[in-house]
Protein backbone atom coordinates (compact mmCIF):
# COMPACT_ATOMS: atom_id res chain seq x y z
CA UNK A 1 0.00 0.00 0.00
CA UNK A 2 1.47 3.40 -0.85
CA UNK A 3 0.06 6.28 1.10
CA UNK A 4 1.63 9.50 0.59
CA UNK A 5 3.31 10.88 4.24
CA UNK A 6 3.31 12.69 6.22
CA UNK A 7 -0.43 11.82 7.21
CA UNK A 8 -2.31 14.07 9.42
CA UNK A 9 -4.65 13.36 11.62
CA UNK A 10 -4.86 16.54 13.54
CA UNK A 11 -7.40 18.45 12.37
CA UNK A 12 -8.70 19.40 16.19
CA UNK A 13 -5.62 21.54 16.80
CA UNK A 14 -5.97 22.86 13.16
CA UNK A 15 -6.88 22.19 9.08
CA UNK A 16 -5.42 23.04 6.08
CA UNK A 17 -7.47 26.18 4.62
CA UNK A 18 -9.70 24.65 2.24
CA UNK A 19 -8.34 26.01 -1.57
CA UNK A 20 -11.83 27.43 -2.34
CA UNK A 21 -11.20 29.37 0.96
CA UNK A 22 -8.09 30.49 -0.49
CA UNK A 23 -9.33 31.45 -3.89
CA UNK A 24 -11.99 33.64 -2.39
CA UNK A 25 -9.75 35.23 0.11
CA UNK A 26 -6.58 36.53 -3.02
CA UNK A 27 -8.32 39.61 -4.35
CA UNK A 28 -8.71 41.08 -0.50
CA UNK A 29 -5.21 40.96 -0.13
CA UNK A 30 -3.91 43.59 -2.96
CA UNK A 31 -6.52 44.23 -5.16
CA UNK A 32 -10.03 45.22 -2.87
CA UNK A 33 -7.77 46.23 0.05
CA UNK A 34 -9.93 48.74 1.66
CA UNK A 35 -10.48 49.53 5.23
CA UNK A 36 -13.95 47.82 6.00
CA UNK A 37 -14.24 51.11 7.93
CA UNK A 38 -13.96 53.66 5.20
CA UNK A 39 -17.25 55.16 4.60
CA UNK A 40 -16.05 57.76 1.93
CA UNK A 41 -14.75 55.98 -1.44
CA UNK A 42 -15.40 52.52 -3.36
CA UNK A 43 -12.51 50.27 -1.71
CA UNK A 44 -13.92 51.22 1.69
CA UNK A 45 -17.61 50.16 0.18
CA UNK A 46 -16.07 46.57 -1.60
CA UNK A 47 -14.36 45.72 1.96
CA UNK A 48 -17.29 46.05 3.44
CA UNK A 49 -19.43 44.60 1.44
CA UNK A 50 -17.38 41.40 1.66
CA UNK A 51 -17.33 41.56 5.41
CA UNK A 52 -21.02 41.61 5.36
CA UNK A 53 -21.37 38.92 2.92
CA UNK A 54 -19.27 37.00 5.49
CA UNK A 55 -20.85 38.06 8.54
CA UNK A 56 -24.21 36.53 6.63
CA UNK A 57 -22.61 33.33 5.98
CA UNK A 58 -21.38 32.79 9.78
CA UNK A 59 -25.05 33.94 11.15
CA UNK A 60 -26.79 31.35 8.51
CA UNK A 61 -25.01 28.77 9.65
CA UNK A 62 -25.83 28.67 13.88
CA UNK A 63 -29.43 30.49 12.81
CA UNK A 64 -28.81 33.98 13.71
CA UNK A 65 -28.62 37.30 12.70
CA UNK A 66 -25.78 38.93 10.62
CA UNK A 67 -26.32 41.88 13.25
CA UNK A 68 -25.18 39.19 16.40
CA UNK A 69 -21.87 38.27 15.05
CA UNK A 70 -18.56 40.14 15.93
CA UNK A 71 -15.35 39.42 14.63
CA UNK A 72 -12.55 39.11 16.90
CA UNK A 73 -8.41 37.87 16.07
CA UNK A 74 -9.63 34.25 16.99
CA UNK A 75 -11.44 32.27 19.47
CA UNK A 76 -9.20 32.79 22.77
CA UNK A 77 -9.88 36.38 22.13
CA UNK A 78 -13.49 35.55 21.53
CA UNK A 79 -13.20 33.86 25.11
CA UNK A 80 -11.52 36.51 26.71
CA UNK A 81 -14.13 39.03 25.51
CA UNK A 82 -17.17 37.05 26.43
CA UNK A 83 -16.49 36.32 29.35
CA UNK A 84 -14.94 39.25 30.83
CA UNK A 85 -17.31 41.15 28.72
CA UNK A 86 -20.22 39.50 30.87
CA UNK A 87 -18.44 40.21 34.16
CA UNK A 88 -17.64 43.32 33.51
CA UNK A 89 -21.18 44.59 32.53
CA UNK A 90 -23.29 42.58 34.95
CA UNK A 91 -20.70 43.53 38.19
CA UNK A 92 -23.43 44.90 40.15
CA UNK A 93 -25.56 42.15 39.26
CA UNK A 94 -23.34 39.48 40.44
CA UNK A 95 -19.83 37.96 39.88
CA UNK A 96 -20.38 34.64 39.98
CA UNK A 97 -19.44 32.41 37.18
CA UNK A 98 -20.20 28.08 36.62
CA UNK A 99 -18.28 26.34 34.12
CA UNK A 100 -16.56 22.83 33.57
CA UNK A 101 -13.16 21.57 34.83
CA UNK A 102 -12.63 20.59 31.20
CA UNK A 103 -13.03 23.72 29.59
CA UNK A 104 -10.04 25.08 27.30
CA UNK A 105 -7.29 27.05 28.67
CA UNK A 106 -8.76 30.17 27.01
CA UNK A 107 -12.10 29.67 29.00
CA UNK A 108 -10.16 28.40 32.57
CA UNK A 109 -7.03 31.05 32.51
CA UNK A 110 -9.73 33.59 31.69
CA UNK A 111 -11.83 32.62 34.81
CA UNK A 112 -8.46 32.42 37.13
CA UNK A 113 -7.99 36.06 36.04
CA UNK A 114 -11.21 37.22 37.05
CA UNK A 115 -11.46 34.82 40.28
CA UNK A 116 -8.10 37.16 41.35
CA UNK A 117 -10.69 40.29 40.24
CA UNK A 118 -13.17 39.38 43.11
CA UNK A 119 -15.44 37.23 41.63
CA UNK A 120 -15.98 33.85 41.96
CA UNK A 121 -15.93 30.89 39.72
CA UNK A 122 -17.45 27.17 40.05
CA UNK A 123 -15.86 24.65 38.78
CA UNK A 124 -17.98 21.54 37.57
CA UNK A 125 -16.81 18.24 37.29
CA UNK A 126 -17.27 15.64 34.82
CA UNK A 127 -18.27 12.04 34.85
CA UNK A 128 -16.18 8.98 33.55
CA UNK A 129 -17.02 9.70 29.67
CA UNK A 130 -16.57 13.63 29.61
CA UNK A 131 -19.82 14.83 29.70
CA UNK A 132 -21.62 17.13 32.65
CA UNK A 133 -25.68 17.06 33.09
CA UNK A 134 -28.10 20.03 33.09
CA UNK A 135 -29.05 19.45 36.61
CA UNK A 136 -25.37 20.10 37.71
CA UNK A 137 -25.23 23.44 36.27
CA UNK A 138 -28.56 23.99 37.81
CA UNK A 139 -27.60 23.28 40.76
CA UNK A 140 -24.78 25.69 40.81
CA UNK A 141 -26.55 28.34 39.48
CA UNK A 142 -27.05 30.55 42.57
CA UNK A 143 -28.48 34.64 42.93
CA UNK A 144 -25.11 36.20 42.30
CA UNK A 145 -24.90 33.87 38.94
CA UNK A 146 -24.48 36.53 36.07
CA UNK A 147 -23.05 34.18 33.70
CA UNK A 148 -22.29 29.84 32.67
CA UNK A 149 -19.92 28.73 30.10
CA UNK A 150 -19.89 25.32 29.02
CA UNK A 151 -18.03 24.31 26.12
CA UNK A 152 -19.73 22.44 23.34
CA UNK A 153 -17.54 19.67 22.03
CA UNK A 154 -14.09 19.08 23.95
CA UNK A 155 -10.68 19.70 22.07
CA UNK A 156 -8.92 16.92 23.55
CA UNK A 157 -11.87 14.01 23.78
CA UNK A 158 -14.68 15.51 21.21
CA UNK A 159 -17.52 14.59 23.67
CA UNK A 160 -20.27 16.77 23.22
CA UNK A 161 -22.25 18.85 26.03
CA UNK A 162 -26.05 18.40 26.71
CA UNK A 163 -25.72 22.11 25.77
CA UNK A 164 -29.53 22.77 24.85
CA UNK A 165 -30.50 21.61 28.39
CA UNK A 166 -28.33 23.45 29.56
CA UNK A 167 -29.67 26.45 27.27
CA UNK A 168 -32.85 25.81 28.82
CA UNK A 169 -31.49 25.77 32.71
CA UNK A 170 -29.91 28.98 32.20
CA UNK A 171 -32.83 31.01 30.25
CA UNK A 172 -35.43 29.85 32.70
CA UNK A 173 -33.23 30.69 36.13
CA UNK A 174 -32.56 33.79 33.53
CA UNK A 175 -28.50 33.23 33.58
CA UNK A 176 -26.19 34.17 30.49
CA UNK A 177 -25.12 31.04 28.32
CA UNK A 178 -22.09 31.00 26.61
CA UNK A 179 -20.78 27.78 24.72
CA UNK A 180 -17.03 28.10 23.07
CA UNK A 181 -17.67 26.17 20.36
CA UNK A 182 -14.85 25.93 18.50
CA UNK A 183 -14.41 22.82 17.85
CA UNK A 184 -18.13 21.67 16.88
CA UNK A 185 -19.13 25.07 14.80
CA UNK A 186 -19.46 23.88 11.49
CA UNK A 187 -18.75 19.99 12.26
CA UNK A 188 -22.75 19.42 13.85
CA UNK A 189 -25.79 21.35 13.58
CA UNK A 190 -25.99 24.45 15.97
CA UNK A 191 -29.22 26.61 16.26
CA UNK A 192 -28.89 29.31 18.85
CA UNK A 193 -32.42 29.36 19.24
CA UNK A 194 -33.09 25.59 19.56
CA UNK A 195 -30.79 25.55 21.87
CA UNK A 196 -30.91 28.72 23.88
CA UNK A 197 -27.24 30.28 23.52
CA UNK A 198 -26.87 33.28 24.41
CA UNK A 199 -23.21 33.97 23.04
CA UNK A 200 -21.06 31.50 21.53
CA UNK A 201 -17.26 31.67 20.78
CA UNK A 202 -16.23 30.69 17.11
CA UNK A 203 -12.81 30.16 14.78
CA UNK A 204 -12.05 30.49 11.15
CA UNK A 205 -8.93 27.77 11.19
CA UNK A 206 -10.50 24.81 12.80
CA UNK A 207 -13.29 24.63 10.03
CA UNK A 208 -10.44 25.11 7.03
CA UNK A 209 -10.64 28.78 6.77
CA UNK A 210 -7.43 31.06 7.65
CA UNK A 211 -5.53 31.12 11.30
CA UNK A 212 -6.08 34.47 13.32
CA UNK A 213 -10.22 34.93 12.73
CA UNK A 214 -12.59 33.92 15.15
CA UNK A 215 -16.17 35.33 16.00
CA UNK A 216 -18.69 35.55 18.97
CA UNK A 217 -22.31 35.17 18.23
CA UNK A 218 -24.02 38.17 20.96
CA UNK A 219 -27.15 37.39 21.37
CA UNK A 220 -29.67 40.67 20.34
CA UNK A 221 -33.19 39.65 21.46
CA UNK A 222 -34.51 37.72 24.35
CA UNK A 223 -32.40 38.66 26.32
CA UNK A 224 -29.95 41.25 24.63
CA UNK A 225 -26.43 40.70 25.58
CA UNK A 226 -24.06 43.47 26.12
CA UNK A 227 -20.46 43.12 26.72
CA UNK A 228 -17.54 45.48 28.23
CA UNK A 229 -15.48 46.21 25.15
CA UNK A 230 -12.04 44.24 26.05
CA UNK A 231 -10.11 46.59 23.28
CA UNK A 232 -10.78 49.70 23.33
CA UNK A 233 -10.58 52.08 19.98
CA UNK A 234 -12.55 53.04 17.21
CA UNK A 235 -15.60 51.57 17.84
CA UNK A 236 -15.43 48.59 14.99
CA UNK A 237 -18.18 45.76 15.68
CA UNK A 238 -21.01 47.81 17.21
CA UNK A 239 -18.26 48.69 19.75
CA UNK A 240 -17.83 45.44 20.76
CA UNK A 241 -14.46 44.58 19.38
CA UNK A 242 -12.25 47.68 18.28
CA UNK A 243 -9.69 47.43 15.33
CA UNK A 244 -9.63 47.40 11.36
CA UNK A 245 -11.42 43.99 10.40
CA UNK A 246 -8.95 41.69 8.76
CA UNK A 247 -10.51 41.81 5.55
CA UNK A 248 -9.21 38.48 3.55
CA UNK A 249 -9.30 36.82 6.96
CA UNK A 250 -12.64 37.60 7.42
CA UNK A 251 -13.72 36.70 3.75
CA UNK A 252 -12.06 33.25 4.12
CA UNK A 253 -13.68 32.84 7.69
CA UNK A 254 -17.58 33.64 5.17
CA UNK A 255 -16.45 30.99 2.66
CA UNK A 256 -15.10 28.56 4.97
CA UNK A 257 -18.63 28.68 6.78
CA UNK A 258 -20.35 28.32 3.52
CA UNK A 259 -18.62 25.45 2.69
CA UNK A 260 -19.39 23.96 6.07
CA UNK A 261 -22.95 24.41 5.61
CA UNK A 262 -23.68 23.08 2.37
CA UNK A 263 -21.54 20.19 3.05
CA UNK A 264 -22.45 18.82 6.46
CA UNK A 265 -24.62 16.48 5.96
CA UNK A 266 -22.29 14.22 3.81
CA UNK A 267 -18.82 15.23 4.77
CA UNK A 268 -20.15 14.40 8.81
CA UNK A 269 -21.21 11.03 7.35
CA UNK A 270 -17.92 10.51 5.80
CA UNK A 271 -16.26 11.43 8.71
CA UNK A 272 -17.97 9.41 11.15
CA UNK A 273 -17.45 6.32 8.81
CA UNK A 274 -13.44 6.84 8.68
CA UNK A 275 -13.16 7.55 12.77
CA UNK A 276 -14.96 4.34 13.67
CA UNK A 277 -13.33 2.54 11.06
CA UNK A 278 -10.31 3.40 13.06
CA UNK A 279 -11.69 3.21 16.21
CA UNK A 280 -12.90 -0.03 15.10
CA UNK A 281 -9.51 -1.84 13.85
CA UNK A 282 -7.55 -0.05 16.67
CA UNK A 283 -9.92 -2.27 19.01
CA UNK A 284 -9.34 -5.47 16.61
CA UNK A 285 -5.65 -5.18 15.96
CA UNK A 286 -4.19 -4.17 19.45
CA UNK A 287 -5.12 -5.32 23.05
CA UNK A 288 -5.28 -3.35 26.37
CA UNK A 289 -6.68 -0.43 24.35
CA UNK A 290 -9.35 2.28 26.02
CA UNK A 291 -11.85 4.72 24.67
CA UNK A 292 -11.59 7.83 26.08
CA UNK A 293 -14.70 9.79 26.50
CA UNK A 294 -18.48 9.30 25.39
CA UNK A 295 -18.77 6.59 22.36
CA UNK A 296 -21.90 8.27 21.32
CA UNK A 297 -21.67 11.70 22.27
CA UNK A 298 -18.79 12.92 20.73
CA UNK A 299 -17.76 14.86 17.62
CA UNK A 300 -17.37 13.46 14.22
CA UNK A 301 -13.96 13.24 13.91
CA UNK A 302 -12.06 12.66 17.14
CA UNK A 303 -10.87 9.78 18.57
CA UNK A 304 -8.70 9.55 21.64
CA UNK A 305 -7.45 6.52 23.11
CA UNK A 306 -5.28 5.04 25.26
CA UNK A 307 -2.88 2.25 24.86
CA UNK A 308 -2.27 0.80 28.25
CA UNK A 309 2.12 0.11 29.67
CA UNK A 310 3.05 2.47 26.72
CA UNK A 311 4.19 6.31 27.56
CA UNK A 312 2.41 8.71 24.63
CA UNK A 313 5.09 10.07 23.61
CA UNK A 314 7.21 7.64 23.14
CA UNK A 315 4.48 6.18 20.35
CA UNK A 316 4.15 9.62 18.99
CA UNK A 317 7.71 9.42 18.47
CA UNK A 318 7.43 5.70 16.49
CA UNK A 319 4.81 7.32 14.68
CA UNK A 320 7.10 10.00 13.08
CA UNK A 321 5.10 10.66 9.86
CA UNK A 322 1.62 10.99 11.58
CA UNK A 323 0.70 14.06 12.86
CA UNK A 324 -1.25 13.26 15.81
CA UNK A 325 -1.07 14.64 19.93
CA UNK A 326 -0.96 12.78 23.05
CA UNK A 327 -2.12 13.16 26.80
CA UNK A 328 0.95 12.21 27.91
CA UNK A 329 2.86 14.93 30.13
CA UNK A 330 5.97 14.18 28.43
CA UNK A 331 4.71 16.43 25.26
CA UNK A 332 3.84 19.76 27.59
CA UNK A 333 6.09 22.16 28.90
CA UNK A 334 4.51 21.25 31.97
CA UNK A 335 4.66 17.86 32.59
CA UNK A 336 1.82 17.47 33.77
CA UNK A 337 -0.66 14.67 31.82
CA UNK A 338 -3.81 16.00 30.08
CA UNK A 339 -6.41 17.46 32.73
CA UNK A 340 -8.73 16.59 30.78
CA UNK A 341 -8.41 12.96 30.68
CA UNK A 342 -7.63 13.50 34.83
CA UNK A 343 -10.50 15.15 35.14
CA UNK A 344 -12.80 12.14 33.62
CA UNK A 345 -11.03 9.93 36.06
CA UNK A 346 -8.05 8.55 34.11
CA UNK A 347 -5.31 7.91 36.20
CA UNK A 348 -2.32 9.34 35.27
CA UNK A 349 -0.65 5.99 33.77
CA UNK A 350 -3.54 5.68 31.18
CA UNK A 351 -3.76 9.55 30.44
CA UNK A 352 0.32 9.35 30.17
CA UNK A 353 -0.62 6.66 26.92
CA UNK A 354 -3.43 8.54 25.32
CA UNK A 355 -3.57 9.63 21.74
CA UNK A 356 -5.72 11.97 20.36
CA UNK A 357 -6.31 11.51 16.33
CA UNK A 358 -8.58 13.68 14.39
CA UNK A 359 -9.91 12.93 11.39
CA UNK A 360 -10.94 15.71 8.79
CA UNK A 361 -12.28 16.78 5.35
CA UNK A 362 -8.53 15.26 3.15
CA UNK A 363 -8.37 12.39 5.49
CA UNK A 364 -8.89 8.76 3.48
CA UNK A 365 -9.43 5.68 4.16
CA UNK A 366 -5.87 4.44 3.10
CA UNK A 367 -4.43 6.66 5.17
CA UNK A 368 -6.66 5.63 8.46
CA UNK A 369 -5.59 1.42 7.58
CA UNK A 370 -1.81 2.87 7.38
CA UNK A 371 -2.42 4.47 10.47
CA UNK A 372 -3.63 1.22 12.07
CA UNK A 373 -1.03 -0.90 10.76
CA UNK A 374 1.49 1.57 12.20
CA UNK A 375 0.13 2.12 15.74
CA UNK A 376 -0.91 -1.86 15.82
CA UNK A 377 3.16 -2.74 14.97
CA UNK A 378 4.48 -0.20 17.20
CA UNK A 379 2.92 -0.82 20.05
CA UNK A 380 3.94 -4.01 19.88
CA UNK A 381 7.29 -3.25 19.58
CA UNK A 382 7.17 -0.55 22.69
CA UNK A 383 5.50 -3.18 24.74
CA UNK A 384 8.09 -5.69 24.18
CA UNK A 385 10.11 -3.23 25.85
CA UNK A 386 7.91 -1.98 28.36
CA UNK A 387 8.93 -3.50 31.98
CA UNK A 388 5.09 -2.93 33.17
CA UNK A 389 3.67 -5.00 30.02
CA UNK A 390 6.80 -7.82 31.15
CA UNK A 391 4.85 -7.49 34.66
CA UNK A 392 1.53 -8.06 33.94
CA UNK A 393 2.04 -10.87 31.18
CA UNK A 394 3.68 -12.07 34.30
CA UNK A 395 0.75 -11.74 36.44
CA UNK A 396 1.70 -9.09 38.45
CA UNK A 397 -0.73 -6.47 39.57
CA UNK A 398 0.60 -2.90 38.82
CA UNK A 399 -1.56 -1.55 41.43
CA UNK A 400 0.58 -3.52 43.94
CA UNK A 401 3.70 -2.74 43.48
CA UNK A 402 4.97 0.65 45.68
CA UNK A 403 6.56 2.74 43.20
CA UNK A 404 8.66 5.40 44.34
CA UNK A 405 7.36 8.69 42.77
CA UNK A 406 10.01 11.25 41.25
CA UNK B 1 10.17 18.22 20.43
CA UNK B 2 13.43 18.09 18.16
CA UNK B 3 15.05 15.05 19.59
CA UNK B 4 19.02 15.08 18.98
CA UNK B 5 20.51 12.20 16.62
CA UNK B 6 21.61 10.25 18.94
CA UNK B 7 18.41 10.26 20.88
CA UNK B 8 16.70 9.29 17.64
CA UNK B 9 19.16 6.62 16.99
CA UNK B 10 18.57 4.66 20.72
CA UNK B 11 15.36 5.10 20.42
CA UNK B 12 15.16 3.38 17.01
CA UNK B 13 17.51 0.91 17.51
CA UNK B 14 17.57 0.42 21.43
CA UNK B 15 20.84 -1.70 22.82
CA UNK B 16 20.09 -4.83 24.92
CA UNK B 17 16.78 -4.79 25.31
CA UNK B 18 15.11 -7.52 27.06
CA UNK B 19 15.59 -9.59 30.91
CA UNK B 20 18.17 -11.66 32.54
CA UNK B 21 17.64 -14.03 35.01
CA UNK B 22 16.24 -12.26 37.98
CA UNK B 23 17.22 -15.55 40.09
CA UNK B 24 20.69 -15.55 38.60
CA UNK B 25 23.03 -14.77 42.01
CA UNK B 26 24.98 -13.13 39.53
CA UNK B 27 22.66 -10.81 38.29
CA UNK B 28 21.19 -7.98 39.81
CA UNK B 29 18.07 -5.99 38.90
CA UNK B 30 17.02 -2.30 39.75
CA UNK B 31 13.34 -1.21 38.93
CA UNK B 32 12.99 2.84 39.47
CA UNK B 33 10.62 5.51 38.73
CA UNK B 34 6.76 5.03 38.66
CA UNK B 35 3.70 4.29 35.84
CA UNK B 36 2.29 7.70 37.24
CA UNK B 37 5.02 9.72 36.42
CA UNK B 38 5.25 8.36 32.72
CA UNK B 39 8.29 6.58 32.99
CA UNK B 40 9.37 3.08 34.78
CA UNK B 41 12.99 1.76 34.12
CA UNK B 42 13.98 -1.67 34.55
CA UNK B 43 17.94 -2.38 34.33
CA UNK B 44 19.81 -5.46 34.69
CA UNK B 45 23.60 -6.14 35.14
CA UNK B 46 25.56 -9.51 35.17
CA UNK B 47 28.60 -9.23 36.90
CA UNK B 48 31.18 -12.13 36.77
CA UNK B 49 34.65 -11.26 38.70
CA UNK B 50 33.69 -8.03 39.60
CA UNK B 51 33.36 -6.91 36.02
CA UNK B 52 29.92 -5.62 34.58
CA UNK B 53 29.80 -8.89 31.58
CA UNK B 54 26.23 -8.25 30.58
CA UNK B 55 23.25 -5.69 30.62
CA UNK B 56 19.10 -5.45 29.77
CA UNK B 57 17.00 -3.03 30.35
CA UNK B 58 13.13 -2.52 29.66
CA UNK B 59 11.65 0.89 29.71
CA UNK B 60 8.19 2.61 29.66
CA UNK B 61 8.66 6.47 28.95
CA UNK B 62 9.48 8.92 26.39
CA UNK B 63 11.84 8.39 23.57
CA UNK B 64 14.73 10.34 26.12
CA UNK B 65 13.71 7.94 28.74
CA UNK B 66 14.78 4.80 26.46
CA UNK B 67 17.33 6.37 24.67
CA UNK B 68 19.20 7.05 28.44
CA UNK B 69 18.53 3.21 30.01
CA UNK B 70 19.61 2.04 26.60
CA UNK B 71 22.61 4.19 26.38
CA UNK B 72 23.89 3.05 29.97
CA UNK B 73 23.64 -0.68 29.25
CA UNK B 74 25.75 0.39 26.29
CA UNK B 75 28.39 1.38 28.59
CA UNK B 76 28.39 -0.68 31.78
CA UNK B 77 29.28 -3.39 29.38
CA UNK B 78 33.02 -4.68 30.28
CA UNK B 79 33.00 -1.90 33.07
CA UNK B 80 34.06 -2.87 36.96
CA UNK B 81 31.32 -2.62 39.30
CA UNK B 82 32.97 0.47 41.55
CA UNK B 83 33.54 2.11 37.74
CA UNK B 84 29.51 1.56 36.59
CA UNK B 85 28.61 3.40 39.88
CA UNK B 86 30.54 6.27 38.93
CA UNK B 87 28.12 7.13 36.15
CA UNK B 88 26.52 10.52 36.82
CA UNK B 89 23.64 11.38 35.04
CA UNK B 90 25.19 15.25 33.42
CA UNK B 91 27.32 12.11 31.36
CA UNK B 92 24.61 10.62 29.98
CA UNK B 93 22.60 13.88 29.67
CA UNK B 94 25.25 15.31 28.07
CA UNK B 95 26.00 12.20 25.72
CA UNK B 96 22.60 12.23 23.95
CA UNK B 97 22.34 16.52 24.38
CA UNK B 98 18.92 16.11 26.12
CA UNK B 99 16.75 19.20 26.74
CA UNK B 100 16.50 20.44 29.76
CA UNK B 101 12.89 19.60 30.49
CA UNK B 102 14.25 16.13 29.64
CA UNK B 103 17.40 15.54 32.41
CA UNK B 104 14.99 13.84 34.67
CA UNK B 105 14.96 10.89 32.37
CA UNK B 106 19.57 10.80 33.04
CA UNK B 107 18.84 11.01 36.44
CA UNK B 108 16.58 8.23 36.41
CA UNK B 109 19.03 5.78 34.37
CA UNK B 110 21.53 6.68 36.55
CA UNK B 111 19.10 5.56 39.48
CA UNK B 112 18.70 2.71 37.44
CA UNK B 113 22.38 1.24 37.25
CA UNK B 114 22.80 1.91 40.85
CA UNK B 115 19.73 0.49 41.86
CA UNK B 116 20.92 -2.63 39.69
CA UNK B 117 24.18 -2.50 41.38
CA UNK B 118 22.82 -2.31 44.71
CA UNK B 119 20.54 -5.77 44.17
CA UNK B 120 23.67 -7.49 42.81
CA UNK B 121 25.53 -6.77 45.93
CA UNK B 122 22.82 -7.41 48.51
CA UNK B 123 22.95 -10.50 46.86
CA UNK B 124 26.36 -11.14 47.41
CA UNK B 125 25.99 -10.89 51.16
CA UNK B 126 26.85 -14.50 52.50
CA UNK B 127 24.92 -16.18 55.06
CA UNK B 128 21.52 -14.27 54.37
Amino acid sequence: MTVKTPIYLDYAATCPVDPRVVDKMVPYFSQAYGNAASRTHAFGWAAEEAVENAREELAKLIGADAKEITFTSGATESNNLAIKGVAEYLHEQGNHIVTLVTEHKAVLDTCKHLERHGHEVTYLPVAPDGRVTAQQVADAIGPKTVLVSVMFANNETGVLQPIAEIGKVCHDKQVLFHTDAVQAYGKIPIDVEAMSIDIMSMSAHKIYGPKGVGALYVRRRRPRVRLAPQIHGGGHERGNRSGTLNVPGIVGFGEAARIAREDMPEESARIVRLRNRLRDRLRQAVQHVTLNGSEEQVLPGHLNMSFEYIEGESLLMALKDVALSSGSACTSASLEPSYVLRAMGLNDELAHSSLRMTIGRFTTEQEVDYVVELIEKHVKRLRDMSPLWEMVQEGIDLNSIQWAAH
Amino acid sequence: MAYSDKVIDHYENPRNVGSLDKSDETVGTGIVGAPACGDVMKLQIKVEDGVITDAKFKTYGCGSAIASSSLVTEWVKGMKVEDAMQIKNSQIAEELSLPPVKIHCSVLAEDAIKAAIADYQKRQKPGD
